[in-house]
This record gives C-alpha cells, sequence and structure tokens, in this order.
C-alpha cells in the first residue's frame, strides 16, 4: 500500500505547512458524497488518529484513514496550473468514472 | 479534474459548495485581488504575471471599457476618456469634486442631480459606475484564478470614509455583481497581515500613505483581537500630491503655464512620478520635457530638493499621526511597532520622518502595495467560514461622531467618535411645544457643538405623535451602526409606537479634507462651542419659559391681580431682552427672577385645574379609584 507525492505537490505542501507554522502533515481521505457518489478531501493534519496510517513521500508525511486509504492505495498527488487556477489534483489508479466537474467520482 | 486546495482540518468542503472569498483593495492608483488557498494569502496576478490593476479606466464610443495597465498607457494621449484615481470621487457631490483641486482633469456632465458624472466618449458615467468595472476586472480574474464563482469579498476602503462614501463603494461592488462581506478598514486590514504573520500583542501604528490618501491608525492586539483604538488621516493626500508638488516645480523651472493643456500636464504627472521613483536608490535624476512648441526642456532633481519639495507634504501627516495617539491616550514610547502601507512608504525620506515621529524603525516586511489586499482576503476566508472558529474578531471604531439637531441648532452627540463598531444607541427626548404632533430629526456627523459646524447626513421627520403638553412625549430615538459603519437611524414615540427612520444614505456634500479640518476645528474651537453652548442652551430655555408663562396668561388672566400681572410682564420682558444678548448668566438670572416672580401664579394655577378637575364628582369616587 503506498500513497506518493509529486515533487511539485510536496514543495507546495511544505511551503503551505511552514507558512501555517504548525501540523503534522497531509490528511488525504475521500467521504462519501458529491453527484458521483466520492469527493475527495485535503486537509492539515494537528492530530494523528490512533487508527491512521502514515505515509511518508517527499520529506511529508501523508496521514490517512482506513478506510479511505481502500479508496486511494497507488494514488500520487500532484500540483498543477491550469491557466490562471492552481491547486492539487490526485491521480487514483481506482478511479472508474468522475462528474463532469471532476470533484466527485466513483470506483 | 478540479484542482483542490488543501482545508483546515474538519473543515473540507462537499463539493460545488467552495466557499471562495477574496479580499479587494481597491485602491485610489492601483487595485488588488488577493486570496486564502491551502492557508496561505497571495495576491492573484493577471495573464501576464501583473498583480497590480491600475485604477484607471478609459471609455471609447461603441467598445467596452477598457481597464487597467492598457487604459493607464492611454491616459496620456486621451485624458478626458480615461478616468484614474476615481477613488478621490466616491461618494461625493459635484461641488465638492470642484474644490477638491483648482486643476481638473475631466470634465463634468451638466445633470440636475449632485453626483458627478464625467462626460466620456461611451456617455455620461458615475464614479460608482467607473469603480465598478474595476471590480468586475478583478472579480473575473479571481473566478478564473479559483474556478470558481466568489461566495463573497471583503473590500477595504480607507478609516476615514464616511457613509457616503462606504455606501458607493458597496454599490459599485452591487453593480459589479459582486457580495460584499465586510467592508474593511485598509489599516486594520494591514494590520491583520501582519497579525496573523507575527502573531504580535501590544500597540501597532499603521501609517499608510497611498496615492490619494492618508490614513493612521493605532491598534491594540491582543490575544488575536485588533482593536482599533483610535484613527485619523486625510483623505486628499497622498503620493499624487508628491508628484504635483515636483510637477509644480518642473513647470516653474521649464517655464510651463498655469494653462497648460491635458496633455502636457499628464506629461508632467508622468515625468514628476518617475523622477521620484528613481530617487528612491539614486541622488540625482535627469528630466526631460517637450514644450509645446516642440522644443525640449531638460533639467535635474536632486534627492535634497525633492525633500524639500515633499517635507511639508509628509510633515501634513505627522499632525494626523500625533492627534491619534492623543485619542487613543496612547504616548510615541508605548507603540511597539509602526507597519508601513502604501506604495508612498517606499521613499526613504517618508520612513525616514516616520521614524523620527513614532521613535522607531518602522516595519516594511510586509510588501507596502499588497499587505492591505493580503489582509482583507484572510478576512474574507474567515468571513466565509473556512477557519475552524472565528479566530479573529475586528474591531473598528466610528471616525467622527454621531448625533442630532436639537433646539437652538445644537447638536446632541449619541454615538461619541471612536466608538467601536457595531453599536447601537438610544436616547429619549421629548416636545418642546403643546400639541406637537411631529418632530424633525436632523442626523449629523461631526465633533463640534452647533450644527452649522458638522457634516448633515441626513434628516427625516416622524408624524403621528399624540397632542401633548410640551414635554410630556417622549420620543426615542436609536442610532444603529453596522459592522460596515453604516448608519441608520430611527424615532418611535413610546405611547402610541408610531415609528419613523431612515438608512443614512448621506447627501453627498463633503468637501475634501473636510473631517481633518472639523477634528482640528473641535480642539481649536472647544472653548468657544462651550460658550456657544452654554448660551444657546439658555436662549432655548428662555424660550420655553416665555413660551409657557405667554400660554398660561392667556387662560388664566383672571387668577392675577393687575399688579401681580404687571409685575410678571416686567419680569417677562426683562429675561426678552437679556435672551437676545449674549450673556448666558444674565439670562440665567433673568429666568431664576421670572420663576420667582411667577411662582404664586404658577401655584394658583394648579390649585384651580385641580379645582376644575375634581368639580361634579365625590371624594369616594377617587378614593375608590385607590384601590
Amino acid at each position: 500500500m503506498s500513497i506518493t507525492l509529486t515533487e511539485a505537490a510536496a514543495d507546495r505542501v511544505k511551503q503551505f505547512l511552514a507558512n501555517r507554522g504548525k501540523g503534522e502533515g497531509l490528511r488525504l481521505g475521500v467521504k462519501t458524497t458529491g453527484c458521483s457518489g466520492m469527493a475527495y478531501l485535503l486537509e492539515f493534519v494537528d492530530v494523528i488518529e490512533e487508527d491512521d496510517k502514515v505515509f511518508e513521500s517527499q520529506g511529508v508525511k501523508i496521514i490517512v484513514d482506513p478506510k479511505s486509504l481502500l479508496y486511494l492505495d497507488g494514488t500520487e498527488l500532484d500540483f498543477a496550473k491550469e491557466g490562471l487556477n492552481e491547486g492539487f489534483k490526485f491521480n487514483n489508479p481506482n478511479v472508474k468514472d468522475t462528474c463532469g466537474c471532476g470533484e466527485s467520482f466513483t470506483v | 479534474m478540479a484542482l483542490l486546495q488543501i482545508s483546515e482540518p474538519g473543515q473540507s468542503t462537499r463539493p460545488h459548495e467552495h466557499r471562495l472569498a477574496v479580499g479587494i483593495d481597491l485602491g485610489t492608483t492601483n487595485s488588488l485581488v488577493a486570496t486564502v488557498r491551502s492557508g496561505k494569502a497571495d495576491t492573484l496576478p493577471d495573464e501576464q504575471q501583473r498583480h497590480l490593476l491600475p485604477s484607471v479606466v478609459r471609455y471609447q464610443a461603441d467598445q467596452p471599457p477598457l481597464v487597467g495597465e492598457e487604459a493607464r498607457r492611454a491616459a496620456t494621449e486621451d485624458p478626458l476618456n480615461t478616468i484614474s484615481s476615481v477613488k478621490r470621487y466616491m461618494g461625493r457631490g459635484l461641488q465638492d469634486i470642484k474644490n477638491l483641486t483648482n486643476r481638473h482633469a475631466y470634465e463634468f456632465a451638466d445633470t440636475d442631480s449632485n453626483v458627478p458624472r464625467f462626460h466620456t466618449a461611451m456617455g455620461d458615467v458615475t464614479p460608482v459606475e467607473v469603480s465598478s468595472e474595476i471590480l468586475k476586472v478583478l472579480k473575473q480574474r479571481a473566478e478564473k484564478s479559483l474556478g470558481g464563482e466568489l461566495a463573497g469579498v471583503v473590500i477595504t476602503v480607507p478609516a476615514y470614509f464616511d457613509d457616503a462614501q462606504r455606501q458607493a463603494t458597496k454599490d459599485a461592488a452591487k453593480l459589479a455583481g459582486l457580495n460584499v462581506f465586510r467592508l474593511l478598514n485598509e489599516p486594520t486590514a494591514a494590520a491583520v497581515a501582519y497579525g496573523l504573520d507575527k502573531s504580535a500583542e501590544g500597540i501597532i501604528a499603521v501609517y499608510d500613505l497611498g496615492g490619494g490618501t492618508f490614513d493612521i491608525s493605532i491598534l491594540r492586539l491582543n490575544k488575536g483581537v485588533f482593536e482599533v483604538l483610535a484613527t485619523a488621516g486625510d483623505s486628499a493626500l497622498g503620493g499624487d500630491d508628491f508628484d504635483r508638488a515636483i510637477a509644480t516645480w518642473i513647470m516653474q523651472q521649464a517655464g510651463i503655464n498655469d494653462d497648460a493643456d491635458h496633455h502636457q500636464l499628464r506629461r508632467l504627472m508622468h515625468e514628476a512620478c518617475a523622477a521620484k521613483e528613481a530617487l528612491t536608490e539614486a541622488e540625482r535624476t535627469t528630466l526631460k520635457i517637450e514644450l509645446e512648441d516642440g522644443s525640449v526642456w531638460q533639467g535635474e532633481l536632486d534627492r535634497e530638493r525633492m525633500h524639500q519639495l515633499i517635507d511639508p507634504l509628509i510633515q501634513k501627516t505627522l499632525l494626523p499621526c500625533r492627534r491619534a495617539l492623543r485619542d487613543a491616550g496612547i504616548s510615541a514610547d508605548e507603540v511597539q511597532a509602526v507597519v508601513m502601507v502604501g506604495g508612498s512608504t517606499r521613499v526613504p525620506r517618508v520612513r525616514e520622518k516616520v521614524g523620527e515621529a513614532f521613535k522607531q524603525e518602522p516595519l516594511v516586511d510586509i510588501n507596502p502595495d499588497t499587505v492591505v489586499a493580503i489582509g482583507a482576503a484572510i478576512q474574507a476566508d474567515v468571513l466565509a467560514g473556512n477557519k475552524p472558529d472565528d479566530e479573529m474578531l475586528l474591531l473598528d471604531v466610528i471616525p467622527l461622531s454621531l448625533g442630532l439637531e436639537t433646539m437652538g441648532g445644537l447638536v446632541e452627540k449619541i454615538i461619541p467618535r471612536n466608538t467601536t463598531i457595531p453599536v447601537a444607541r438610544a436616547q429619549d427626548f421629548t416636545t418642546f411645544k403643546d400639541g406637537q404632533t411631529a418632530m424633525t430629526i436632523h442626523v449629523l456627523q461631526g465633533e463640534r457643538e452647533l450644527v452649522s459646524d458638522c457634516r448633515s447626513l441626513g434628516r427625516f421627520t416622524l408624524h403621528g405623535i399624540p397632542a401633548m403638553v410640551a414635554g410630556a412625549a417622549r420620543i426615542r430615538v436609536s442610532f444603529q451602526v453596522d459592522a460596515d459603519g453604516l448608519l441608520s437611524v430611527t424615532a418611535r414615540e413610546e405611547t402610541t409606537g408610531v415609528q419613523s427612520g431612515i438608512e443614512v444614505k448621506p447627501s453627498y456634500g463633503l468637501t475634501d479634507s473636510e473631517i481633518e479640518t472639523m477634528l482640528r476645528d473641535s480642539i481649536e474651537h472647544a472653548e468657544d462651542d462651550v460658550a456657544a453652548r452654554k448660551l444657546l442652551e439658555q436662549q432655548v430655555e428662555a424660550d420655553r419659559v416665555l413660551e409657557a408663562l405667554a400660554v398660561a396668561l392667556a387662560q388664566d388672566r383672571a387668577l392675577l391681580s393687575e399688579a401681580e400681572r404687571t409685575q410678571i410682564e416686567r419680569a417677562a420682558s426683562r429675561l426678552q431682552v437679556k435672551r437676545d444678548g449674549k450673556d448666558h448668566l444674565a439670562i440665567k438670572a433673568a429666568i431664576e427672577e421670572l420663576d420667582k416672580t411667577a411662582s404664586d401664579f404658577v401655584a394658583r394655577r394648579m390649585d384651580s385645574s385641580i379645582r376644575k378637575a375634581l368639580a361634579g364628582h365625590k371624594v369616594e369616587e377617587f378614593a375608590g379609584e385607590e384601590k
């Protein structure tokens, strides 16, 4: 089981954590919501829960709860620019279909 | 695939429910938009990586308005259709604008309304419309950058903006299709930007010298709470004035006449601004101006000369600094940090002089051009609900006291200056005359004691007061100022519940630097004002007494002997004479004398009216009522 960051994503996460001044790392997750069933969650982590799985990629701690991990295994998190817009992008091999907007997906 | 941002723990939004929010610094010279992404506040650039949007709009026939750098560049060729520094015109009346400066770059359309309209090739446009064009461009940029519609914005305004100017700014936002969470004072926004990054505690002075406005704010930062202790400033002083001073000097040197055309004036301002910026680094710079006859004038400006030109202007900023300190009850030694905001604080001479005034090196860590937008973005992020709990409570203050007119042209202050907002205050008033059924509430802003020395914000009339004797009606007047500093006033007659009120959409009537002058006057004229108030109060009292006496004499003349009546009438005419004089103590004495002379008469009237009331009733009836 693994979850990784691209170099660009890791750079940004480090920057944002430094700017925030606190935090253990980055939480990746999924929640059942949205138009196609599931949606990604991306949050700073102050407290690592007991059953959380912790990965490390490019010097950044990635924290995932066990349920989400089922849907996220093998995911690579990237940071991308599209025109003026910029942000994080999930490259998730488990995804079968996304909604038109790309904010939610099914596995 | 949507691009995601990192949220605070537990604050992830559902898909399509992002609470996108931005802060906008709608500046006189340049405007900026900033947002918080993944917890970090940044200004947003356009496609060419330009963060600053020049606050310039060019109107051409049959074309959409051009905004920003392209418009600014056209300013020299097409001055009349290219509106810059529109912020100076927001919420102003036409007459104020004509008084603003003696030289004017624009033509104004003749209209019946007092709202000025720039006469352009695309038609006549109001300052609100021009501002909304700038906001539209920033909105578009933000929505492209964030990949969605904005939930809301925080727009910053100078601390000194009055209600009319704040309302005009809100109107411009509405016209641009923006939902305004909050208007935020610029210095407060700057403190937000620094407060979060440095988590400082203590007293902070924010010195904001932009292109067209100057603000000084004294803030107290304590456990994440920003309290504005005092604000002062000058809404018509900024880097533009440095340029103007330098341009005027160039005109003298080059022998250019005062009646030079628009093109020439624009070129001069350009050259002056370039020289000022060059002297930030260099000790001297060369000047080159093409004259109307086609020849070229060349000259040189060194730092020392520039200091001579701009020192009086810098000095003008230090006066409000001292006043704000005094208002806050703080000495310069107690100020822990001085935050520099606004592009004009890049001028080394400004930093030097401010450092001397506050006896410390001012802070210049955050880019002074973007610090306000950054603070606004942080505040917008909180207001959009993207923070775990309300980490930041912002307290702003009312820059000038709010009150209403009472008899004799006096101002009764309801909400004193520097009261933190939002705030609601009420006060009871009563009728002055017997049978009075209406009352006009005249809302005023200012520090002076007399109506004629304060600014009129608006008036309304409360009708339907039941006819009662003077002084019997109870009218509760409530002043409410919301978080944006906008005022609503209501008046309610308590026995009947009739109510009336206004949202203050003030008559656009404030001349430039009026607030500044008003404040200074209130200090200089404090003694005169107190004297004037005492005199007027006694005069009003004298009028009331004389009026009541006239009514009483008309009704109950029969209760007096001829001698008594003459005595009372004599005392009344003595009072009338004193009342028209200037000595408030003499009036007071005359009132007391009349009171004494008429006291028997008053007692007799009371007895007589009780007798009348009792006539035809048995004692038991009254006793019964007591049970």
